[in-house]
Formats: C-alpha cells, sequence, structure tokens
C-alpha cells in the first residue's frame, strides 16, 4: 500500500469539511450531512490503516460505525420531522427551550 | 431454692403485653381488667410461695441471688439479668403485689366506661413490671431499668386525661423532676462502681458483693459525695425537699393511679433504695444528718400545706409527701427498720385513703353529672354530710384516717412512733435529735388536724351540694368497696407485726418481729456501728420513752380536736381565722409559693436561654451557615448558568474547540 498518504490526506480534507459545516450552518439536515461526512472520513481512514497494517479490525469497526449511522439518521431524521411539525422550520438556532 | 421468683415480674409483663398489643380489640371491660388484675394476683400468689420459703430459712441464710441470664459483659463490668430475694426485697414484693392487686380490682370498677381503659391496664402492668423489677434487682443498673420504668409509667399514667393540658403539663413536670433526681442517682451509681473498681479492685454492682465489700468503705469523704448523689436520686423519685413538687401535680392522673404509684409504692423507691445500700448511708454521718433533716423538713412543711387545700386529693398527696418525709427521717436517724416498717404501713393506709377519696370523687362526679352542675367533684367545700350515703366507704376512710393520725392500737401509730423515737434517741445527730423530734412532732399533730379536717369536711354536716344532685349520691359497687374493706383491715391490724420494744416488753415480751426479720439485711451496718460507735446521743431511760410517746399521741388528739371544733361544732371558725391572719392563710393556700419561686428560678431563665439559644444562635448561627452555603452555591451558579445558552451549535463549538485544545496539547508538548 504505497500510496496510505493520499488516503489519509483526503480523509482530513473530508473530515474538516464536515466538521466547518456542522459549525457554520445552522439548517438542520446540512449539519446532518456534515456529520456523515465526518463520520465517512474517518470510516475511510479505518479502511485505509486496516489495510495498511493488515489486520481486519479497522475494518470491522467501520461496520459497526455505519450500523451506528444508520441508527443516527432514523433517529435524527425524526426528531427533525418532530422539532418541525412544532416550529415550521429546521433551523437549529430556533432550538433555544433548553436553556437556564 | 428460689428458682421461679422470676415469674413475679414476668406476669405483669405478659398481662401489658395482652392488653397493650390486643386491648383494642379486645373491648369488654371484664376481660382487659380480669387480665390485668390476674397477672398481679398471679405474681402476688409466687411473692407469698417466696416469703413463706424464706421464712422457713434461719436468719442467716435468708438471701439468694437468683440469675436468670447475663445480661451484659464488658472487660471488668458484669450486669446480669438477677433477682435479689432477701427479708427487704420480700417485704416490698409483697407490698407491691398484695395492695397492687387490690387496686386493679378496685380499677375495674372506678375506670368503667372511660376512654382508653385497655390503655389504663396496660400501663398499670407495665408499671407493676417495672417496679418489681426495682425491688428485686440483684445489681444497681437492673434496679436502674426498674427505677425509670416506674418513672415513665408514672409519666404515662399522670398524662392519662391526656386531652386536658393541665394532666400532660403534670405528666411532663413529674417526669423532668425525676430526671433531676435520676442523674443523681447515675452519678452515685457511677462514682460507687469506679471508687470500688480503682481503689480496691473490686468491679461490681451486686447488691450483695458490694454489702460484703463495704468494710473497705472509709468513713465519709468519697462515701458520703456518693450517699449524697444517691440521695439526690431519691429525694426525686420520693418526691422530698427540693423536689417535692411534682406529686401533688399528680394528682392529676386517674385515683387508682394516685393510690398505686404516688402513695403506696413507687413513692417509697427512694426510701427502699437507702435500706438497700444502708451499709453505704450509715458510713457517711454528714449524709445521714442532711437525709435526717430534709426528711423532718418535708414532714413538717408538706404538713403545713396540706392544712389549708380543699380539693380531697391535693391534701392526700401532700400528706403523702408528709408521710414519706417520716420514712427519710427514719433512714437519716439509721432507724432503717423502722422506716421501711413505716412504709408499710402507710402502704395500707394511704392507699385506702386515696381509693376511699376515689369512691367519694366517683359518686360526687355522677351525682354532679346527674344534676348537669359543673361543680367540682373534688373539693370539699362541695361536700359534707356523706357519711350516711356511704356508710362503707366511710367507716373505712375513718379506720385509715385514725391509724394515719397515730392513735394507739392503729398501725400508723406503731411505725410512727418508732420513727419518732429513734429520731430522739438515735446516736448519730447529738443535740439536733431534739428538734428532729419536735419537727415530727409538730408534723404529727398537723397530720392529726388535716386528715380529720378532712374527714368532717366530707362526710359530717350539712350536704353543700346542689339539693339536685343529692339524691344521686350513693354507695359505690362492691368491686370498689371490697379493696377498701381489706385495706382498711390492714391499716389497723398491720401494725402488729411490729411493736415498740417498750410497748411489747411492757406488755408480756411480745418481740418487735418486724424489725428482727429485717435483721440480717442490716448486718453489714450493725457490724460497721459496733466497731465505730457513735457518741452523738444519750440513752435516755425508758421513763422518757413513755413520756415521750404520750406527748405524741396528746398531740394527735389536740389536732383532732382543733379540727373537731372548727369543722364540726363551730364551723365559723375557719372563717374567723382567715380573716385574721389573712397573710398566713393565703400563703399556706398557694402552698409557700414554691411553684412560684421555683418558676422564678429554675423554669423561667431556663425557658428564657431557651428562648435565646433558639432565636439567637439556632436562627442567626446555625440557620445562617446552612443558609449561606446555600446561598454562595446558587449565587455560582446564577453566573455560570449563561454558558448554557441552549444553542445546538454554541455546544459543537465549544465541543470542536475542547478537542483542538485537548490535541494541541498532546502534540505540541
Amino acid at each position: 500500500m504505497e500510496n496510505l498518504n493520499g488516503y489519509l490526506i483526503v480523509s482530513a480534507i473530508l473530515f474538516s469539511i464536515g466538521t466547518i459545516g456542522v459549525l457554520t450552518r445552522k439548517n438542520a439536515i446540512v449539519m446532518f450531512m456534515c456529520i456523515e461526512l465526518m463520520l465517512n472520513a474517518v470510516n475511510l481512514t479505518f479502511v485505509a490503516l486496516s489495510r495498511h497494517m493488515g489486520n481486519l479490525d479497522g475494518q470491522v469497526f467501520v461496520f459497526f460505525v455505519m450500523t451506528v449511522a444508520a441508527a443516527e439518521a432514523a433517529v435524527g431524521l425524526a426528531l427533525m420531522i418532530a422539532f418541525y411539525n412544532n416550529k415550521e422550520t429546521i433551523d437549529v438556532s430556533e432550538v433555544n427551550s433548553m436553556k437556564w | 431454692m428460689f428458682d421461679n421468683v422470676w415469674l413475679i415480674p414476668l406476669f405483669p409483663l405478659i398481662g401489658f403485653l395482652i392488653n397493650g398489643l390486643f386491648g383494642k380489640k379486645i373491648k369488654n371491660e371484664t376481660v382487659i381488667g380480669g387480665i390485668g388484675a390476674f397477672a398481679v394476683l398471679c405474681s402476688f400468689v409466687v411473692s407469698c410461695m417466696t416469703i413463706l420459703k424464706l421464712l422457713s430459712l434461719p436468719g442467716e441464710e435468708r438471701l439468694a441471688n437468683v440469675k436468670v441470664f447475663t445480661w451484659i459483659t464488658s472487660g471488668n463490668f458484669n450486669a446480669d439479668i438477677a433477682f435479689l430475694v432477701d427479708p427487704l426485697s420480700c417485704v416490698m414484693i409483697m407490698i407491691v403485689t398484695g395492695v397492687g392487686f387490690l387496686i386493679h380490682v378496685y380499677s375495674i370498677g372506678y375506670m368503667h366506661g372511660e376512654e382508653g381503659f385497655y390503655r389504663f391496664f396496660a400501663y398499670l402492668n407495665l408499671f407493676m413490671f417495672s417496679m418489681l423489677l426495682l425491688v428485686l434487682g440483684n445489681n444497681l443498673l437492673l434496679m436502674f431499668v426498674g427505677w425509670e420504668g416506674v418513672g415513665l409509667c408514672s409519666y404515662l399514667l399522670i398524662g392519662y386525661y391526656f386531652h386536658k393540658k393541665s394532666a400532660g403539663d403534670a405528666g411532663k413536670k413529674a417526669f423532668v423532676m425525676n430526671r433531676v433526681g435520676d442523674f443523681g442517682f447515675l452519678l452515685g451509681a457511677f462514682t460507687l462502681f469506679w471508687y470500688m473498681g480503682q481503689s480496691h479492685n473490686i468491679w461490681t454492682i451486686q447488691f450483695t458483693e458490694l454489702a460484703k465489700n463495704s468494710y473497705l468503705l472509709p468513713t465519709g469523704g468519697i462515701v458520703t459525695v456518693i450517699t449524697l448523689c444517691f440521695f439526690v436520686g431519691a429525694t426525686g423519685k420520693s418526691a422530698q425537699i427540693p423536689l417535692y413538687t411534682w406529686l401533688p401535680d399528680a394528682m392529676e392522673g386517674p385515683t387508682p393511679v394516685s393510690a398505686l404509684i404516688h402513695a403506696a409504692t413507687m413513692v417509697t423507691a427512694g426510701v427502699y433504695m437507702i435500706a438497700r445500700m444502708n451499709y453505704l448511708f450509715i458510713r457517711s454521718p454528714e449524709t445521714l444528718m442532711v437525709i435526717a433533716v430534709i426528711g423532718a423538713c418535708t414532714a413538717l412543711f408538706a404538713a403545713s400545706i396540706g392544712t389549708a387545700q380543699n380539693d380531697i386529693k391535693r391534701v392526700l398527696a401532700y400528706s403523702t409527701v408528709s408521710q414519706l418525709g417520716y420514712m427519710f427521717l427514719a433512714m437519716g436517724a439509721g432507724a432503717f427498720a423502722a422506716g421501711i416498717f413505716h412504709l408499710m404501713t402507710h402502704a395500707f393506709f394511704k392507699a385506702c385513703l386515696f381509693l376511699g377519696s376515689g369512691a367519694v370523687i366517683h359518686s360526687m362526679h355522677e351525682a354532679l353529672h346527674h344534676a348537669h352542675s359543673h361543680d367540682d367533684a373534688q373539693d370539699m367545700r362541695n361536700m359534707g354530710g356523706l357519711k350516711s350515703k356511704m356508710p362503707l366507704t366511710f367507716i373505712t376512710f375513718l379506720l385509715a384516717t385514725i391509724a394515719i393520725a397515730g392513735i394507739p392500737g392503729f398501725s400508723g401509730f406503731f411505725s410512727k412512733d418508732e420513727i419518732l423515737w429513734q429520731a430522739f434517741a438515735n446516736p448519730h445527730h447529738g443535740s439536733l435529735n431534739y428538734l428532729l423530734w419536735g419537727m415530727g412532732a409538730i408534723a404529727a399533730g398537723l397530720t392529726a388536724f388535716y386528715m380529720f379536717r378532712l374527714v368532717f369536711m366530707t362526710f359530717y354536716g350539712e350536704s353543700r351540694i346542689t339539693p339536685k344532685a343529692k339524691d344521686h349520691l350513693h354507695e359505690s359497687p362492691m368491686v370498689i368497696v371490697l379493696p377498701l374493706i381489706v385495706l382498711a383491715a390492714l391499716s389497723v391490724v398491720g401494725g402488729y407485726i411490729g411493736i415498740p420494744k417498750i410497748l411489747g416488753d411492757s406488755l408480756g415480751g411480745i418481740p418487735n418481729y418486724f424489725e428482727h426479720y429485717l435483721e440480717p439485711v442490716f448486718r453489714y451496718s450493725q457490724e460497721y456501728l459496733a466497731q465505730h460507735p457513735a457518741h452523738g446521743g444519750a440513752h435516755p431511760s425508758h421513763a422518757v420513752e413513755w413520756g415521750l410517746m404520750g406527748l405524741s399521741v396528746l398531740i394527735a388528739i389536740i389536732g383532732i380536736t382543733i379540727a373537731f371544733t372548727m369543722y364540726v361544732k363551730n364551723t365559723e371558725l375557719p372563717k374567723k381565722f382567715v380573716a385574721a391572719f389573712p397573710a398566713l392563710h393565703r400563703a399556706v393556700y398557694n402552698k409557700w409559693y414554691i411553684d412560684e419561686l421555683y418558676d422564678f428560678i429554675f423554669v423561667n431563665p431556663t425557658k428564657a436561654a431557651g428562648r435565646m439559644l433558639w432565636k439567637g444562635f439556632d436562627v442567626v448561627v446555625i440557620d445562617g451557615i446552612v443558609n449561606g452555603v446555600a446561598n454562595v452555591v446558587m449565587s455560582f451558579g446564577g453566573v455560570l448558568r449563561y454558558v448554557q445558552s441552549g444553542l445546538l451549535y454554541n455546544y459543537a463549538w465549544s465541543m470542536a474547540l475542547g478537542v483542538v485544545v485537548i490535541l494541541s496539547y498532546y502534540v505540541f508538548k
């Protein structure tokens, strides 16, 4: 596996894009997609390093991450629908009733 | 030998458990009262068996420690649940169970229809259990358990009508004053245990062990401290100056309680305790003097208050205090047997008097109730002329009154005369003896006066009750009258087992059985006196003794005559007397203002201190600290709550920043 650095760089770029997206966007669905992007960036790292080191543990982890991500998508979308039903928006800056 | 003695306190305990746990469900008064009385009857039977067995032994073998089980073992300290059988404890259990049984029977009639009937009998049985534990316990700790138990029962029974504020207050007063005395008892017990252990390596609280080793104790010094502490305990329980004011107030309880606890048994616990530890008290001339003086003062002082009270039970209460004073006078004179003898005769005639007054009150109460009158059923000014209405009550009451007044031939005469003689002739107090005798004799005159005043006001003359109620006055049922008859008979003949020596000699050598019977108990005191003869008193001749006896009888007769003149012949005299000495009457009527004095010296300052600690210390300091901590936490929270904005991206930013900070720490370290 001679090109490990390439995979890691791509992964770091994807992770950074995801992080910045989460921190700057206010649309819940966009934030959600950004989180998925971060997760997949990590998955890419896992797979790349697993291959590089000849150890399958990393790939097993990827399956776990994908499973959790699927569950998270289901729960997250349900939350968003419930939120939309109440506020007719999915702007997270409107989610402020839990403070103080 | 006395293997079944543990049954004596057990029966009332069982009775207490049955009535206490299931009495509310049983409801049937006959069953509840029957259980209560039967339990005491069983104890009485076992007591009789015990004393018969004891009498069958030769004098020096009349002592047994019956161990039931080991209670506490800790290092040098040992305490057993064990009972002491000796002549003294046998006399006491006979009095307690015998008089107790009669009063239980009486209570079935007297408490008929009262709310909480089962509660009354449960408490009464618990009292019997505690009292028997007190007199039978063979060590200081077990005695103290009984000592506290009777105090508790006294509190519960004084406050039996707890919905009346005065009854609740009287209960609390009795309890608190008894606690003061109990503190003295404990200090005495601790000091004795510690001293015997430290100095002589004898770690024991057993009475027989202490008696055997009492020769190690010095005269005076530490023994004075110990005995004075014990005596403080006795003043509390036995209502002596300065701790006597609770007893008159204790009359708030039902009359059988006054008869059983506050006349015949519990209040004599202090006398019993001193007699039980006579070998200690005889070693401290100072303590003996204090006891004799306090006893004589109490006898005189309480008798003086009794002359002006109008509540029938209150007169009897002060009379009890006064008679207890006589017992302590005997103890202080070193005449332990005479004191116990008076304890016994007093139990008979005072129980009879209280129960008789209860019968009168019962009848008065019902009559007034029928007439819808709100007059006080206990006030003698509302009575009069009851002689024909309640003949049996009258006769028994009169016999007991003659006994307490000290008329020759009745039990009170023998015991009281013995005490007065011992106060005069004892070798301990030198010329103080004359004063002690004088105070005792005057108190005897006052006793005769106020007791006959009571009889004349209650049973003689014109009826002063509202005419409508008069027809409803009637003799009490047999269940009430029978105990009266038995007790009256005992008040008459009870004295003949202890005829003073001089009388016995002149009657052809009848010995003083009672004194002889108690001799083994006071053996160690006698041994001590034989080694350290006291030279305080002269040895008056027989002529002096006869003269003094005649004098005390004369004083009693004078007291009766004055009462007769004032309350039967010329009923205007008391009013004239009051008009002539208004200040004196007011002082006596208000009990010499002792309660007010105590309120001023002790109660109010204590209350004020309590209020100060409450408003000052508790509210400001304690609450201040607690609330201060809460306030500090709250103000921190008030500042920090702004961190929780509730906005998702703020949390996301802080998480990201936190990750960056932690990562950079590890990367650039």
